[in-house]
């Protein structure tokens, strides 16, 4: 039966960008795909677009197509990323710009489009999740709209013979599903195939998650050579079903226990892991040590896709101000905890309106707050007080109270940092998929 | 014994949901996990942390459990004033549940 390869060049925008190359190098690819952008990262992009046309687009990708397409080229790898973020045209345009200067003449770039549906929601259908209300009963300043598209564009753009696909708002399997579909020429209704393609993609989505990153404990799970951890490879068959490798001579392993692991991240309901193009069903999936670094994945399914795609609204929120002091050795905690008591009453004192106060011992309290209290002195502690607020210049007053500490607060304070940020956050919808048309644009070197 | 001796685990986020796998290292204690890591007990030892339901999902195969806990980040990954807005750490925080296994 015949077999494709494809491999995980990145499985978050600042991913290490050396697995890649060693993968484009020494893999065997048919595929190399990056996955790079995190739910947020899409609207500050819309953001850096909105002040120069050109911008928009990964800042990394300068660096990893400059890595990897001459060698890509050379042994006919073809690579597939939502790096395009907020503008795939301009990061087509800027990789064309890079093919040219290696000397990639002929190289096909793809940009794909349709995500950005800002112009297309209806403001009073558009339904948002998480405040049930619609967009516009939505009080406040939208910057972004992307839909969460399938793998039918990148599927056409690889049609049409492209080299490198860039997209902006993808589903990070739909990257992996869409050369599956390619090539094995699968039907955009064969539910069981895209099922398991999805499944693949979900395994590979999150690069070393699956290959021993993320997995370590030591004595419990020790994970060998971590600094040289390599990025996954998919063998994958006909019929979805696949085998997960890596490279010999890389660091960590690929065994059921990092699979199963993986297989689950982000997963809701097994049976429903719900995609733009099928609902793919990971309850019955069965997981193989086959050999050394060898695991086979066999038995995926899926179900009828929605008719629906996820969209993500980006917004400017709040504005958040930060501080931070240590405190150590004896009645460390004590003198923490009195300099949080301190700050809240300045807060009241110089009259800042906050929508949330966080006051919080990092080292005693600050992850599980009390619940996992114990009653160990720490050696040191971090005291760290954070606070939402509408405006910057409040938020700045913040990490200056903190820092007023030193002369005006417990003993032996050290260390300040402060930080004040504009907070852009997300929420979601859902957007019949005929609402949006997705399509591409080719260039070439 | 605390569930760490027996099990690991990974947390995910989604929103405002954060999910966390229970994995059987050995297919034996598969059992225990389907017996004592009950959705009620993961609700409990989490507290104050998790503000809505938690709902288990079991897949029997490959011996693992999967816990969806709802309202548990602050408000969502990308507003939450957490140190780990993600609840990342959280995987931790279930690994010290307590497990009665005789030997």
């Amino acid at each position: 039966m015949r077999t494709i390869r494809i491999g995980t060049g990145a499985g978050f925008s600042g991913d290490r960008i050396e697995p890649a190359v060693d993968l484009a190098e020494k893999g065997d690819l048919d595929y190399l795909v990056f996955e790079c952008l995190a739910e947020r990262t899409i609207a500050l992009a819309q953001q850096a677009k909105m002040h120069d046309s050109n911008a928009g687009f990964d800042p990394l990708l300068e660096r990893r197509m400059r890595a990897v397409l001459p060698i890509c080229r050379e042994k006919g790898v073809r690579v597939i990323s939502n790096m395009g973020a907020a503008n795939p045209v301009a990061a087509a345009k800027h990789t064309i710009k890079i093919a040219r200067e290696l000397g990639l003449s002929g190289l096909r770039v793809a940009a794909v489009q349709g995500d950005n549906v800002l112009d297309v929601l209806s403001p009073d259908e558009f339904v948002i999740e998480d405040t049930n209300c619609t967009l516009g009963e939505f009080q406040k300043d939208v910057i972004s709209a992307n839909a969460y598209l399938g793998a039918e564009g990148i599927v056409d753009a690889l049609r049409a013979g492209a080299d490198v696909v860039l997209t902006g708002r993808a589903a990070d399997p739909a990257m992996f599903l869409a050369p599956q579909i390619f090539e094995f020429g699968w039907q955009m209704d064969d539910w069981t195939r895209l099922g398991r393609g999805t499944l693949v993609g979900h395994l590979l989505e999150c690069g070393g998650q699956v290959t021993g990153g993320y997995f370590a404990d030591p004595r419990l799970k020790d994970v060998p050579d971590l600094a040289n951890l390599g990025f996954p490879i998919a063998e994958v068959d006909e019929d979805g079903n696949a085998i997960i490798t890596k490279l010999p001579g890389t660091g960590g392993f690929v065994n059921a226990a990092t699979c199963k692991e993986q297989l689950l991240y982000e997963v809701h309901d097994p049976k429903r892991y719900i995609q733009p193009d099928v609902i793919a069903d990971f309850s019955a999936v069965e997981i193989t040590e086959v050999g050394p670094d060898r695991v086979a994945v066999s038995n995926g399914d899926g179900l009828p896709k929605t008719g629906s795609l996820k969209v993500s609204i980006g917004y400017i929120d709040s504005c958040v101000g930060e501080g931070q002091i240590s405190y150590a050795g004896p009645g460390a905690a004590e003198r923490g905890q009195l300099a949080l008591d301190i700050l809240h009453q300045r807060i009241d004192q110089i009259g800042i309106a906050c929508d949330e106060v966080r006051g919080e011992l990092i080292g005693v309290n600050s992850i599980f707050k009390d619940v996992a209290a114990t009653d160990c002195a720490p050696s040191e502690v971090r005291v760290r007080f954070v606070v939402r607020t509408g405006d910057m210049q409040k938020a700045a007053r913040i990490g200056e109270e903190v820092e007023s500490l030193y002369l005006n607060g417990p003993a032996g304070g050290g260390g300040v940092t402060k930080s004040s940020r504009e907070i852009v956050a997300i929420v979601s919808g859902l957007l019949p998929e005929d609402r949006l048309t997705t399509r591409f644009e080719m260039m070439e070197a | 014994m605390q569930l760490r001796d027996i099990a690991h685990s990974r947390t995910g986020d989604k929103g405002n949901i954060s999910n966390i796998s229970v994995i059987a290292y050995r297919p034996e204690d598969w059992p225990v996990l389907l017996e004592q890591v009950t959705a009620e007990r993961v609700r409990d030892h989490f507290g104050p942390l998790i503000a809505g339901e938690v709902v288990r999902y079991e897949l029997p195969q490959i011996g693992a459990l999967n816990f969806v806990m709802y309202e548990a980040l602050g408000g969502g990954v990308t507003r939450s004033l957490a140190l780990d807005p993600h609840g990342k750490c959280l995987s931790s925080r279930l690994l010290t549940l307590p497990i009665d296994v005789q030997r």
